[in-house]
């Protein structure tokens, strides 16, 4: 193309937005099974994408090769919105975006692969909310992928169903990962780190329904310690800094073979959504399930934390309960269990809270106004089946 | 190339001096996307009057969305011997060869460059060119797979509008009441960019019309329509879904709220719209309870919460998300996502009387 007569210059060397229709229009004309390559360079948009058809691959040269940035952006709540099955997102960086970088609303097979996606100012809570954002899908792939400065989530998979999460980079957003309203997710192999809370799993009420069967496995999750940076009224504004693993309201997680490092509040919160300060008479539509129950943590390796939680709460917990120069044990829970489940004031067997490999547990007895936070180990001394692998074959 | 034809048809005449001033007539085009909006032949330029086409048939909106203050002239024109069954809560079934049009524009301000002004709304089915601004002519087309989204922009000249598939930005400035100018980016929407709206039901994501509803379209214009023979199935008056003017005062201020609410929101914030992931439900089917956002934590907000906790508190606007993003011009927190740079202060306004008339609070609690 370079060769014949340059009537205009190649996009990737110019700054403007040349690139910008070629690209939509290329969105627009799509047919199924078309790959639309975007070449190496640095490429300006000031509006969001939007891709509706089916079974389209979206492939850049490299996550540092190809750059979409949106610094500029006026208009559109994303980088790019998806609406559509078989889609695949590859080798490419999409840059400060002013809201998400890149959401799929509703569709199934949806792989994001290799893609960076990074707001370049560092952790700021005009930063976009959300990094990689499927919600109502089925069947999703996200490996291999860095995100960075999510003032929400960089990788926020919601209300979505046979999920693989894996190999991928998250550091400096307020959640690492988050797996919401979501059922069948397998974390692992994830390198979390620098975020205000490492992995969530949640679930929110007022929606559709609620989550259950999330993996966490042989993922490396340390220095979880940013300062929480995130807009005051969303879930995630409640999640301490220093936080490895948060479960809120969900049920069956099984957290295992991880390596959790200097987390400074703690390795493991399991919480319910009493706690997130949300919980009032309207808010909350009947059938909602606030508890976290059936979790199971088990063969970690846990070093360092719990030395400097945040919040003022959190630090006169450690301090009543560890002294000064203590530190939280690796696993914190709130204390919350549904009183109707409760068989001679524990939870059944199949409902239990399992936590084999951190030792005592601090229960910080928030229905007790957390005035009586105990420790207790032998409570939590019990076995869950293992939840099954995501059946999805994402090869296949 | 039937264009092509038609052109040099016209020349022909011309050379035989019979004349080409003979108004165009609408032209359905099956498959092709043609480059300029006279080929479709629904709206023409004669001299400097806008006029429609013969079978063209205009129409208003008792609530209209709200689009950077620009006005808007819609028509809908079928297919001869062609008409519409009534649906009374969806859009209204059209047949195949509909041509849907609305041309976006404003008061042209004498000082030009760029200047523009809020347009009174347009009492006939012309457009005085001396006196306005095109901007865009958005077609919908109803071909045999489905509605097509089409939008073209208009030349500097107000002479021609060409397809503009990738969308646009126009530079204009607002020129307010009291003279007070604010400039903004008009923004021009890529054809996937419709579907933002005009796909209700994002599991089918299928487009169709929003305006083209019964609930929506005063009730002259209904029965006008069915006396002509276009409506089929128009129930009896007292039986017509009927949203009001959101502008008309004398009306209870929770009934124009929500008829604001359901033009501006409800295409997306619907039971199966792609705003259904929130859980906010907004379009005229929502009840004032948490689904439609009193004391409702978001979902999935992030730096849209603008620091506020619930979607609405009921007596506090400025507690409410609900308002912030209504007022808000960040394109990552501002809603609707789509359709303008400016905040509408009149809606803005109504909302904001509607939340602080409301009763209740949002206390929270422990267990």
């Amino acid at each position: 193309m370079a060769l014949g007569a340059c009537t205009r210059n190649p996009p990737a060397a110019t700054a403007d937005l040349s690139y910008q229709s070629t690209l939509i229009e290329q969105l627009i004309d799509a047919k199924p099974g078309q790959v639309i390559e975007i070449p190496a360079g640095r490429h300006v948009f000031d509006r969001s994408l939007t891709l509706r058809i089916d079974d389209v691959t979206l492939r850049g040269a490299g996550m540092d090769k190809t750059v979409l940035t949106f610094a500029g952006q006026k208009s559109g709540a994303e980088g790019l919105l998806v609406n559509a099955s078989g889609f695949t997102l590859e080798n490419l960086a999409i840059e400060d975006t002013k809201g998400d970088a890149v959401k799929i609303n509703e569709g199934e097979r949806i792989t994001l692969r290799a893609v960076r996606i990074e707001w370049t100012g560092g952790p700021k809570t005009t930063n976009g909310a959300y990094g990689l954002y499927p919600v109502r899908t089925r069947k999703v792939l996200i490996e291999d992928c860095v995100v960075r400065g999510a003032s929400d989530a960089g990788i926020y998979v919601g209300q979505s169903t046979d999920i693989i999460v894996r190999r991928n980079r998250v550091e400096y957003n307020v959640a690492g990962i988050e797996i919401e309203n979501s059922r069948r997710a397998d974390v692992y192999y994830n390198e979390v780190t620098r975020n205000t809370g490492g992995v969530l799993v949640f679930n929110m009420p007022n929606l559709p329904e609620a989550g259950a069967g999330t993996r966490i496995f042989n993922n490396r999750i340390y220095e979880n310690n940013t300062a929480n940076f995130a807009a005051k009224g969303t879930a995630v504004a409640s999640v301490p800094a220093g936080s490895g693993v948060v479960i809120n309201a969900n049920d069956q997680v099984e957290i295992f073979d991880n390596t959790l490092r200097d987390n400074a509040t703690a390795h493991i919160i399991i919480s319910s959504y009493f706690s997130t300060g949300y919980m009032n008479s309207y808010s909350v539509a009947p059938g909602f399930d606030p508890y976290p129950e059936a979790i199971h943590v088990h063969s970690n390796r846990y070093m360092g934390g719990g030395d400097s939680p945040d919040g003022l709460d959190l630090k006169a917990l450690k301090l009543a309960m560890m002294g000064v120069g203590g530190r939280l044990p690796p696993v914190l829970w709130d204390g919350y269990a549904d009183p109707k489940k409760l068989v001679n004031g524990r939870l059944p067997p199949e409902r239990a809270l399992c936590i084999r490999d951190a030792g005592a547990v601090l229960n910080a007895d928030g229905p007790g106004k957390y005035r009586n936070p105990t420790l207790d180990e032998r409570s939590f001394r019990c076995e869950l089946p293992p939840l099954a692998a995501v059946a999805w074959d994402p090869a296949g | 190339m039937k264009s092509w034809i038609l052109r040099f048809l016209c020349i022909v005449t011309l050379l035989s001096l019979f004349g080409c001033h003979r108004a165009p007539s609408p032209q359905f085009h099956a498959q092709d996307n043609p480059e300029l909006l006279s080929e479709w032949g629904i709206l023409h330029v004669d001299g400097g009057t806008l006029r429609l086409a013969e079978g063209v048939q205009a129409y208003r909106l008792s609530t209209p969305l709200f689009s950077d203050y620009a006005q808007k002239l819609r028509t809908v024109w079928l297919p001869a011997g062609q008409s519409a069954q009534y649906s009374p809560s969806s859009a209204f079934e059209l047949p195949v060869g509909t041509v849907i049009s609305k041309t976006f524009f404003y008061r042209r301000d004498a000082s030009q460059g760029g200047r523009v002004q809020e347009a009174p709304a347009p009492s006939a089915a012309t457009l005085d060119l001396r006196a306005v601004r095109l901007i865009e002519t958005r077609l919908l087309v109803r071909r045999q797979g489905g509605w097509v989204a089409l939008p073209y922009v208009w030349n500097e000249a107000q002479t021609e509008a060409r397809l503009t598939r990738a969308g646009a930005t126009v530079e204009l400035i607002r020129v307010k009441a009291d003279g007070a100018e604010a400039p903004f980016p008009y923004l021009v929407p890529d054809s996937n960019q419709c579907a933002g709206c005009h796909a209700p039901n994002i599991k089918a994501g299928a487009l169709q019309p929003i305006g083209l509803k019964a609930r929506h379209l005063p009730v002259e214009q209904l029965e006008a329509w069915s006396t002509a023979g276009v409506l089929r199935g128009l129930p009896a008056v007292t039986a017509l879904p009927r949203t009001v003017d959101w502008s008309d005062e004398p009306i209870e201020l929770e009934v124009r709220a929500r008829a604001y609410l359901d033009i501006n929101c409800g295409h997306c914030h619907n039971r199966s719209g792609p705003a259904d992931t929130s859980g906010l439900v907004l379009d005229a089917s929502a009840t004032t309870d948490v689904a439609m956002g009193v004391c409702k934590p978001p979902v999935a907000a992030g730096q849209g919460t603008g620091n506020r906790r619930f979607g609405i508190v009921p007596g506090r606007p400025d507690e409410s998300i609900l308002l912030y993003r209504m007022e808000s011009t960040d394109p990552g927190a501002m809603m609707p996502e789509l359709g303008r740079s400016l905040a509408h202060d009149e809606g803005n306004a109504l909302v904001r009387r509607w939340i602080s008339a409301m009763p209740g609070t949002c206390s929270v609690s422990a267990t």
